[in-house]
């Protein structure tokens, strides 16, 4: 264990372009431009969804479907597919990132109360008015969980990535792992790469909790909090699925 | 008999649910526990199968100090119907009603050849023994409850609320059923309740509680309803008291005078000459009501007296006092009062007109009973 | 990349694929039978008590974020097991099973009705039996509910175990990749992905067996 902290805390892994900072640089930056593709396109796809009622198949399927795919497999079958780089890696985030976020924004549009959305056809508000400035404030919650269970997905999944030669934390314990656990760049790196990653992963779900709270508006806290402990559940990786039952 | 000795229940914040409660449930009578909430009537019930300790006195079952007993051997002798009836959403009615022979140890078989038996007795069909309880109405839940509380054919069946989350009409069902099921089986139970008119409808005893677990009377519906022991008492038993007192008198002592009838598709001509004080009866062939005429109505109808334009008539109150079933005071004066006539209708067992009586006779009758003491005044 | 008419790869290798699935097979369900196994005394006190529950639910969350590869990782430093050891990847996997069940467990024992309790307690069970014959009956269809998305993401996590030198069919996935063999790579995922598939379908039909009056009351509309 002291090895482990010894070589987290050694100094010179805390500079240069191998060094802890960079990486976790890294691993923020493959994070939110996944993240960011994957909002661009599932929620808009979702909020049409939730809106319409069309295509509420793609929902449940989805998230159903891609659960039970092993993202090691993903990632691997598709830099096979193509070539060793970033492209393929960030694909396969986007797809792991796009069912939770799709799932949020569809429950989170569905749950709305529908004597609201009622009543705001009822004053005269077109219906893209009606999706822009009632519903998706009310969904807001479930959108930004879907959102935060999306990014905690592709935190763990972009660690894996390291497999594919994709930088990032990731790095440290598949190096770690390569050099073999006896050597002094062997399990004490893995180790500690793997407390940064955990780390990491809190630090910003913490944030996110507080970005959710800071931005959602108090009068549909409340009202969402109940409706989402009783209808998700989040799965190991972090993903929003919608409970079976 | 179910004696509470001096039993208080003080909870740990300081809040006293019952205080100092001295009373004997008899045997084989149904005492009603009543009062507001927050009166500590359900947590004395609660009591006597050990759901709660109290925290001073003691509580009595046939002599024997109820806390002597384990708790679940206790409860399985003691029958208990709540709110909502509570029934297992997951096991079927006839397993839901199986349920404490089976604890008891009884087999399968016997347990639920009894269930099929009380089922029949609170009145429900055979097909709902397979149903689950989500799919039944509240008030065959409600009978589910009962019969449930009674397989394993206890003494004493205490009995939280039971009717209180059902409608009226049901619920009306549902006490008539009680009364009649206690008729055949002379349970010992204890029946809570904040409906007053349903304490004095169900109870032999009544105790009534107030606010900080004190009891306020303990008496007959009757004694209740005409001595208050205070104005607690007197303003939760409610305003028309005196009115309601009188179900308790029977009606034999009200002389029944003769009243105007008219056979229904009579002559119009010789009705209007049976009339009384402008007003008639109007009779089936069995003379049993159809409602009443006047003047101004026979002057609507051509020829013959029309069954379909009378004027309703008020209630009826029944005089039969040989079978037993004769109304009270409180029906005689009620179907004086809702006659368009001012006669309240008088039938016999079979239903058939026997007569008339007017308010001012009832009241005269109610004036007799209290001079020659049978009323307490 | 490298994918041939895949039936002579499979005749050759067919001892091996069959070895790594049932390792696979042994690495992903005991730990959820384990989780479950904790979980329901666990979700009991959560429950049932404020303090527990104000512990328990804050844990799994935590525990809940931390990626898997990091977990896996961190075992030996924890429990000072070997570094290719099956509990390296076991032990997240009930980890992760333990802190998405307890809370299933725990509302779901919550949400039975306080007059089905008490009408249970009044007809005069006693306490296990009637944690064993009311409570945890009508808890059943959210245990299983849980149980299935736990059952499914432990047989892909499995996988994951691969870089760290644990067998089962991440091992195909990541031989497959190294050698550029395609058809490995496919066969690994596909066997992941339907034997996940026909677990899950497994379970909703054994939920459904053993809970035949959920049916019955969505049958009517009534609610409980």
């Amino acid at each position: 264990m002291n090895a482990a902290f010894a070589w987290l805390f050694d100094p010179e892994h805390w500079s240069g372009p191998t060094g802890i900072p960079a990486r976790i640089l890294e691993h923020l930056g493959y994070t939110s431009l996944s993240v960011l593709f994957a909002a661009a396109i599932a929620v808009p796809l979702g909020a049409v969804i939730g809106h319409t009622g069309r295509g509420t198949f793609l929902v449940a399927g989805l998230s159903n479907g891609l659960r039970a795919l092993p993202e090691l497999g993903l990632l691997t079958l598709l830099v096979l597919l193509t070539y060793v780089g970033l492209l393929p890696v960030v694909i396969s985030l986007v797809i792991l990132a796009v069912p939770p976020i799709l799932a949020g924004t569809y429950s989170g549009i569905r749950n709305v109360d529908r004597a609201v959305v009622d009543a705001a056809h009822g004053m005269g508000m077109r219906s893209s008015t009606v999706l822009l400035r009632v519903e998706l404030p009310n969904a807001l919650p479930l959108v930004l969980g879907g959102i935060r269970a999306a990014t905690l997905q592709v935190i763990a999944t972009a660690t894996i990535a390291a497999y594919v030669s994709l930088g990032g934390l990731g790095r440290f314990v598949i190096d770690g792992n390569n050099a073999g656990p006896g050597s002094p760049d062997g399990y004490p790196q893995m180790a500690a790469g793997a407390i940064v990653v955990a780390v990491l992963a809190l630090v910003v779900e913490g944030a996110l909790a507080l970005v959710e709270r800071a931005v959602v508006s108090p009068g549909v806290r409340d009202a969402a909090r109940a409706g989402r402990s009783a209808r998700m559940r989040r799965r190991p990786t972090g993903d929003v699925v919608e409970n079976p039952i | 008999m179910i004696e509470f000795r001096d039993v208080t229940k003080q909870y740990p914040d300081g809040t006293v649910a019952v205080d100092g409660l001295d009373l004997t449930v008899e045997d084989g009578k149904i005492t009603v526990f009543v009062g507001p909430s927050g009166c500590g009537k359900t947590t004395s019930l609660r009591m006597i199968n050990r759901m709660i300790d109290p925290t001073g006195g003691s509580i009595l079952l046939d002599g024997k100090d109820i806390r002597e007993s384990d708790p679940p051997l206790l409860r399985r002798g003691i029958g208990y119907v709540i709110q909502h009836a509570g029934l297992f959403p997951h096991r079927t009615v006839l397993d839901n009603v199986a349920t404490v022979p089976l604890l008891t140890g009884a087999g399968k078989r016997a347990a639920r050849a009894r269930a099929a038996e009380l089922l029949e007795l609170v009145g429900l069909p055979q097909e709902v023994a397979r149903r689950y309880p989500p799919q039944l109405s509240g008030g065959q839940q409600q009978r589910v409850g009962v019969a449930r509380a009674l397989a394993a054919d206890p003494p004493v069946l205490l009995m939280d609320e039971p009717f209180s989350a059902v409608d009226p009409v049901v619920r009306d069902d549902l006490q008539q059923q009680l009364l009649r099921l206690q008729s055949e089986l002379d349970k010992t139970i204890v029946f809570v309740t904040h409906d007053i008119d349903e304490a004095i409808k169900i109870g032999d005893r009544v105790a009534v509680f107030r606010v900080g677990g004190r009891l306020a009377q303990y008496d007959t519906p009757s004694a209740l309803l005409a001595k208050p022991a205070d104005d607690f008492v007197s303003s939760f038993v409610g305003r028309d008291r005196g009115y309601r007192a009188l179900g308790f008198l029977t009606a034999t002592g009200v002389p029944v005078a003769p009243v105007a009838t008219v056979p229904a598709g009579g002559e119009v001509a010789r009705a209007r000459e049976a009339l009384v004080d402008g007003w008639a009866v109007v009779v089936d062939e069995e003379r049993r009501p159809l409602g009443w005429v006047s003047a101004e109505t026979l002057s609507q109808m051509d020829g013959s007296v029309d069954a379909e334009q009378l004027v309703s008539g008020g209630s009826l109150f029944e005089v039969d006092s040989t079978a037993g079933t004769a109304g009270s005071l409180r029906n005689a004066l009620d179907a004086a009062l809702s006659s368009p006539a001012a006669v309240g209708i008088a039938v016999d067992g079979r239903g058939a007109v026997v007569g008339g009586v007017t308010a001012q006779t009832v009241l005269a009758a109610l004036a007799d009973a209290r001079r020659s003491g049978e009323v307490p005044g | 990349m490298n994918i041939d008419w895949p039936w002579p790869w499979l005749e050759r290798n067919l001892d091996d694929i069959a070895e790594a699935t049932g390792e696979h097979l042994f690495l992903a369900l005991l730990p959820v039978l384990v989780g479950l196994a904790v979980s329901v005394p666990l979700g009991w006190a959560a429950s049932r008590w404020r303090v527990a529950r104000g512990i328990l639910v804050p844990l799994a969350g935590v525990l809940y974020t931390i990626p898997s590869l990091a977990l896996i990782t961190l075992v030996p430093l924890a429990l000072g097991t070997r570094i290719i050891d099956p509990l390296n990847v076991q032990v997240p996997l009930a980890i992760y099973t333990i802190a998405l069940l307890v809370r299933s467990v725990s509302d779901a024992l919550a949400a039975v009705p306080r007059e089905v309790t008490a009408a249970a307690t009044a007809l005069g069970y006693r306490p296990v039996h009637q944690f064993l014959t009311v409570e945890l009956p009508l808890a059943v269809p959210v245990i299983v509910a849980g149980l299935r998305v736990a059952v499914v993401s432990a047989m892909s996590l499995t996988a994951v175990g691969a870089l760290v030198g644990i067998g089962g069919l991440g091992q195909l996935i990541t031989e497959g990749f190294l050698r550029n063999n395609g058809v490995e790579l496919v066969v690994a995922i596909a066997l992941i992905v339907v034997l996940a598939l026909v677990i899950d379908a497994l379970l909703l039909l054994v939920g459904r067996a053993v809970t035949p009056w959920v049916r019955a009351q969505r049958g009517t509309g009534a609610s409980a």
